[in-house]
């Protein structure tokens, strides 16, 4: 592999891996939160 | 007599005549360390520790980083191995509250924005002719996280693919400009963005989340970074330890241990094996110039990343995100949120960005540590380590 196909391929496949990673991260996020919602009364956890 | 008078006069001469330009330049770089670090506040916990480590390990006949040396050993004994690194990750994870991007987890994306300068700096490096591990290496000062960079390139240094030198000067670099963020960040900021654009009001982040999402947090990044990256399972998932210990209250003491007297002394031991690792003859190299020069590049680059997708949001979003808040998507914690807090409140008075910031900035936190597990797995998926 030459340098700059090295070089593409980690800014492709690593950029576009954490982009990706992180977008479908938020999307478990989104679920967590939906599936655990806050008490009713909405009190902040003492995290 | 006379002759063992002399004798032992030259022995004590031993270190005067084996002083040299290289061990001078070293020992006023560690006083550098030691003024930034006393006199400024940049980074102390760090760069005094390695400041002394250099001085140290470039005294005239120093035998400190030798076999059975006192440096080597700290080295051997947790950064050839890694264990140093990973024990800060468990007291950063201990240290951090995800409820900001919890509350909005789309803020997480400008965790990924925000690393785009460690693969722009990569390709540089490249073209500035390092091998390819060593441009991985300097890269990783983009994620702006020190623990990421040392654990990065030691893992090229144990394999014989980088000198250990340059783990020292990678390591100066990162946290000399971590420190740097909040000079190097407010002029990209206001270059990039209108008067309008920073002055933009944003709603108040609700803050409601429950325990029980908390909790399940650290435990679903672990699953989830692990399956896609698991070459860097030991980053994400000592920061995800930490922060389980943290949110679960279940083991206030491990909590507290963690990051007080653990993160501590793995900081001291850390700092003082880098500084020793730091010897003029492989430290005062133009390669070392070029390692410095990129790293300010990189975090310039990861600025300008997070402030664009700011922007980008904000005509997406009919005005409604404060562009400014994409400057947190980097990993300095919580610097980079109380930053944009303070620039944002300088538009506007009745402007309140800190938590919107704070959300990013754990993103910057996770995007970071995600970043070079991606490198490192693509890495193993060319064949490279």
């Amino acid at each position: 592999m030459s340098t700059l196909s090295f070089g593409l391929t980690m800014l492709v496949v690593g950029m576009g891996g954490t982009l990706l990673t992180l977008w479908l991260l938020t999307l478990f996020i989104r679920g967590l939160t939906a599936l655990l919602p806050p008490p009713k009364n909405g009190n902040k956890p003492q995290a | 007599m006379l002759d063992a008078f002399l004798t032992g006069l030259q022995g004590l001469a031993e270190g005067f005549l084996h002083l040299d330009g290289a061990s001078l330049v070293m020992i006023a770089i560690a006083g550098v360390m030691f003024y930034l670090a006393v006199a400024k506040d940049v980074e102390p916990l760090l760069l005094l520790p390695i400041g002394f480590g250099c001085l140290l390990a470039n005294l005239p006949l120093s035998e400190l980083m030798d076999q059975g040396g006192v440096l080597k050993t700290m080295y051997d004994f947790g950064i050839g191995n890694e264990l140093f690194p990973l024990l800060i990750f468990i007291g950063i994870g201990s240290m951090t509250d995800f409820t900001p991007l919890l509350a909005n987890p789309k803020l997480l994306l400008f965790g990924a924005a925000g690393q785009i300068g460690i693969f722009c700096t990569l390709l540089l490096a490249l073209a500035f002719g390092f091998p390819r591990e060593a441009a991985v290496a300097v890269a990783s000062i983009g994620a702006c996280d020190g623990p990421t960079v040392i654990y990065v390139s030691n893992l090229f240094a144990g394999l014989g693919k980088i000198d250990p030198s340059m783990v020292g000067a990678l390591a100066v670099a990162a946290y000399s400009y971590m420190a740097l963020v909040p000079i190097l960040q407010p002029p990209i900021m206001r270059l990039l963005t209108t008067e309008k654009e920073r002055a933009t009001k944003m709603p108040p982040v609700s803050g409601k989340v429950s325990q029980a999402a908390l909790i399940a947090f650290p435990i679903v990044v672990t699953i989830v970074t692990g399956i896609v990256a698991p070459k860097g399972l030991p980053l994400m998932g000592m920061v995800m330890l930490g922060n389980f210990m943290k949110v679960t209250g279940a083991v206030q003491r491990l909590t507290k241990a963690s990051e007080n007297e653990i993160a501590n002394i793995a900081t001291l031991f850390l700092g003082l094996a880098v500084g020793g690792t730091m010897a003029g003859a492989t430290f005062l190299t133009t390669q070392t110039l070029l390692v410095f020069a990129l790293g300010l590049v990189a975090i310039v680059i990861d600025t300008v990343g997070g402030v664009m997708l700011g922007k980008l949001w904000y005509y997406l979003s009919g005005g409604k995100m404060n562009p400014l808040v994409g400057a947190a998507g980097i990993s300095a914690y919580p610097m980079a949120a109380r930053l944009v807090q303070n620039e944002g409140q300088r538009w506007n008075r009745q402007n309140f960005l800190l938590m919107h910031a704070m959300g990013a900035n754990t993103g910057g936190q996770i995007g970071s540590v995600m970043a070079a597990a991606i490198m490192l797995s693509v890495l193993k998926g060319i064949g490279m380590i």
